[in-house]
This record gives C-alpha cells, structure tokens and sequence, in this order.
C-alpha cells in the first residue's frame, strides 16, 4: 500500500494538531462558553448568565487594572528596547570578532539557566531594606535612612522585568542585525552619512521584524504575567491578570473566563499586528 | 562604525560601558543567591555573610526539616520524571511535524498559528482552561494526562520552530543522491535526514527538558496531588525565612548548567565526528 504524499503529511503533523486541538483550541472555546454561565460559591451552573460580563465592561476596576498592566508593557517596553537595540547594536556592529559576539551573546542568556522564582527572590538581599544597594547608600552617606521603595512597589516590579525581557530583545534585535548587508553600510559611509544616521536611515528599518519579534516576547510576558507581581510588590499593587489569577483561587470560575477572555482577545490582536512587521517562518529560514 | 578603520569612535566607549552595567544588573542577583547559600548557620537572607557554611544545603537534604521547607526531594523526582517523559514527546512530535512541513498540505497555517498562540498566550489562561475542561468533562487533574499535556502546549512550538530552521537550511541534494542510490523512504529518513538534522533533535529533546522542569504557569492547575519543583520553591518563598532558598537556587542552577553543558558536550563531539568523516 502507497499512501498519497499529502496523506503522509497529515500523518505526520497528526499527534501535534491533535494535542493543539485537545489542549489549545477546545480549552479556549471552554473559557469562552463558562464566562457566560451562571455559578455559586462551590460550582458552575448550565445557565444563561451576562453578570460577569457586565462587570468586565462597566467595572472602574477593571478600567484601573488595565491602566497598570499597559503602564507597565509601556515603560517595560522603552527601556527593554532602548537597552536591547544599544547592546546588539555594540555586539553587531563594533565587536569585530564574530567569536568574542558569540560569548558576549551567552554571557546574556546564562543567568536565565536559574528558575524564575529564584531569581525574584535573589533581589530581596540586594534591593530590600538591609540589602546591598540600601548599605551601599548609607556607607556613602546619600541618604540617612534605607529606602524603602526599592524592594516591594512598583519600581521592583519594573527592575525583576527589565532584568527578565532585555534579553530576549538584545537577542531577536542581533539576529536582525547580522543580517544587513555590510556593503550598504559601507556605501552610507562613503557617502558621508553620520553614525547616527547610519542607524536611523538603514539599521532600524532593517532590523524592525527582529523588533517586532522581540516586542511579542516583552508584552506578552508583561501582560500575562502575575508571578513578578505577586513576588517584587508584596501583594501591594494589582494587575489585570493578578485579579483574574485571584479569582481562579476563590474557584470564581465564570468572571475568571470573561476577565481570561478579554486579556486573551487584547494579547493576540497585539500579537497579529506585530506579526504584520515579521514573517516567522521567513526570519528562521534564511 | 569601525568596519574598517581600527581607531575606536567614542561611540564604542560609551556603549561598551552601557554593556558592563548591563552585565552587572544581570548578574548581581544571582551572585548574590550563589554566595548566600554558603551562609553560616547563624545567618539572614542579607549580606554580611556570618561565617561560611553547607549548613543551609544539608537543612535542604534532609527533606522535612526546617522551617517552611516541604519535601523538595520529591517534588524533585517528580518533576524529573515529568520532564524527561515530555522530552522524548516532544521530540517525536516535533520531528514529525517538521517532516510534514516539507510539503503542502490542507490545514498547514492552521496548525503553524495554534502553535504561535499556544506560546504567546499566557501560560496562566492556557492552563485554566485545560484545567476548566477536564473539570467540566468530570475528569480528574492528574500529571500525566492533563500535566503532560498543558506541558507539551509549551514545549512544542518551540520543538516546532527549530524544526522549521533546521530542515529549512537542509539541502536537498542529499536526500536526492540518496535516492539515486536507490534507498528508499525509510532508509532515507534513518541513513540521510536523521543524522544531518541531528543536532536540531538535541536541542529540541533539551529544550523540552528544561522548560518542562522550569514551567508553572501552565502546570500548577493540572498536576493533581503533588508538587513539581518550580511549585515547591515558589511555596518556599512565602514561607522561609532562611537562605534555604538560596541553597535550593544554587543547586537548581546547578541541575540547569549540567543539563546545558552536556547537551552542547554532546553536539560538539557530533559536529567534531562528522568533520572527521568529510575530511577522509
């Protein structure tokens, strides 16, 4: 027996789109059918209710949990760029071997071998109040008493994500970056163009599918996340995805799904636009 | 810009000292949990170091005690046992459906998106809803069902994407002598396919590895009875007080760095071979 060559595809890519399908797709269309069914303390009923949908949209709360998480992928989204284009511009650009880039490149990705709730807890002997930066303030006669905003607030949430993102951007923007044509740069310098414009007129655009990539990692990790929030604020600030996971505790199933559904509606239409700027399968081809 | 002249513009200065703070925020942390854990016995959580000790490692090995400290030796073999089976799946998986891509077939975007959405929504809601599901069908939550299963949602896209960039810089002209040749579909795959992409399969089966021994988003909902690791320290955190966390981090970074240095051990020796045999 010869199956087609089709078949044989099918075949292949069975046990892959049976476990997206199985583990994926059916649990997001399960999320959006309990977020309009009725519920009590213990269980989820099979009926008709809009009340949790109707707190999602009229709800001030909601309003203000969503300020955060945006004032959050905002500021995180500046400075991971900002740092992460300067660092891959060095790497790309001014480090000569391709041997020293390659252990600059793993130098950055090495500390993210240790688990991540290790390394949320790892700032409190450097940020808390009797930690490092706090000695190192009072030993230096800046401040007479430890600063307390640096460990549990909103800054430590913004230090553990930056700490967490840069690198994916430092990563994704380099891969762009090693692509553009040395030749072009060559000609832009011959002609008198200035570093600076260098930068601005070829490398940006040319690197703008690894910004694109890059950005996916940073806001969805921000957007998603509850982990960072819970540990580096104490408990102290609230993020749209924080209230959700805390609904999910107190078993509050339905307006857990309509709050699910809502965030994961904002992430993927994000993640469509991004992908206008990057073909994926292209970007790991060539 | 210095392609080809050699003096250095100031630009290179300030951004190489861009990079050393950079370096400095990225590791200071970490240097701080690797020293700590070596913490006398009388130590806090902050520096200065109280004399120098393995007390907070045999705090940890002793499995019960100590404060707040849970059974982390076996929430360690569990999440092992997890981890390696959800490597060898994903590697199976992964390899099969980058065959599959080689050709046109119906359904192909359909797949290749619900794997982008799969790794770019949030952990948290992907594991709720499998969680939701089993919950509504009357199924219990249990590892290797819906665990495994919420793991490979994670471990798959990306087995899946370094498939597409391994098979996408194979060349074809092998296969295709192969076939001159006479062998078959099989022997092809075994003899031609398999070792070329041989490295691809390593770093899937080690990815895998890891990011299933790392994962909690998605897991914590549906492992049933039992914590895995990353489940365990996070109780940890809110419950030490002691650099017992420190210690597990130490150990749990060692476990990672082992994992990493033998897989590349691995591909070197493979790459090394294969140089040898072009070379006769």
């Amino acid at each position: 027996m010869k199956l087609s060559p089709k078949a044989v595809s099918l075949l292949q890519i069975a046990p892959m789109g049976i476990i997206f399908a199985a583990m994926v797709l059916v649990p997001l269309v399960i999320i959006f059918v309990v977020s309009f069914l009725d519920y009590d303390f213990a269980q989820v009923f099979p009926e008709i209710y809009l009340g949790s949908w109707k707190d999602v949209f009229t709800s001030q709360l909601t309003l203000n949990l969503y300020e955060t998480t945006f004032k959050f992928v905002a500021i995180v989204w500046v400075v991971t760029f900002t740092l992460g284009f300067s660092i891959a511009y060095f790497l790309v650009f001014h480090v000569r071997s391709m041997q020293v880039r390659l252990m600059l490149l793993a130098a950055i990705a090495i500390p993210f071998w240790t688990s991540g709730p290790i390394r949320a807890v790892a700032w409190v002997p450097l940020l808390g109040r009797e930690g490092l930066v706090n000695q190192a303030l009072l030993g230096l006669g800046i401040v007479t008493e430890p600063v307390s905003w640096l460990m549990y607030s909103e800054f430590a949430i913004l230090i553990a994500y930056i700490h967490l993102l840069t690198m994916p951007m430092v990563i994704t923007i380099s891969n762009s970056m090693m692509k553009v044509p040395r030749s072009i740069i060559q000609a832009a310098q011959d002609a008198g163009a200035s570093e600076f414009q260098i930068i601005r007129e070829i490398i940006l655009p040319l690197a703008r599918p690894g910004i694109a990539i890059g950005t996916i990692f940073v806001v969805t990790a921000v957007m998603g996340d509850f982990f960072i929030v819970k540990t580096m604020s104490g408990g102290q600030v609230n993020t749209a995805t924080m209230a959700i996971v805390t609904e999910l505790n107190a078993f509050q199933y339905p307006p857990a799904a309509a709050k699910s559904v809502l965030m994961l509606a904002i992430v993927l239409g994000l993640v469509a636009i991004l992908l206008r700027f990057a073909d994926i399968r292209k970007e790991l081809t060539k | 810009m210095a392609t080809r002249k050699r003096k250095r513009p100031l630009s290179f200065y300030v951004l190489a000292t861009l990079l050393g703070g950079y370096a400095i925020f990225l590791y200071a942390p970490m240097a701080c949990v690797y020293v700590l854990s070596f913490q006398g016995p009388q130590g806090g959580m902050s520096f200065p170091m109280v004399g120098w000790s393995t007390h907070w490692f045999e705090v940890l090995f002793q499995g019960t005690g100590g404060q707040g400290v849970g059974d982390i030796p076996a929430a360690f073999r569990r999440s092992i046992r997890m981890a390696v089976i959800v490597a060898v799946l994903s590697m199976i998986i992964s390899v099969a459906a980058g065959m599959a891509y080689r050709r046109k077939f119906p359904g192909a975007n359909l797949v290749f998106y619900s794997a982008i959405a799969s790794m770019v929504l949030p952990g948290i809601f992907v594991g709720f809803g499998i969680a939701l599901t089993f919950n509504l069908l009357g199924w219990r939550v249990n590892w290797f069902t819906s665990g495994i299963g919420a793991q490979l949602t994670w471990t798959l896209p990306f087995g899946m994407l370094i498939m597409f960039i391994v098979l996408g810089r194979f060349n074809p002209a092998y296969e295709e002598a192969a076939t001159d040749l006479g062998a078959n579909a099989r022997q092809r795959f075994w003899m031609v396919i398999v070792p070329i992409i041989l490295p691809g399969i390593i770093a899937i089966t080690m990815a895998s590895l890891t990011s299933s021994y790392e994962e909690i988003a998605r897991t914590q909902l549906n492992v049933g009875t039992g914590n895995t690791m990353p489940m365990e320290i996070t109780g940890l955190l809110t419950a030490a007080t002691s650099p017992v966390i420190f210690a597990v981090g130490t150990i749990t970074t060692f476990v990672s760095f082992s994992l990493v240095i033998a897989s590349l051990l691995v591909m070197t020796r493979l790459a090394k071979r294969r140089s040898s045999r072009t070379a006769q």
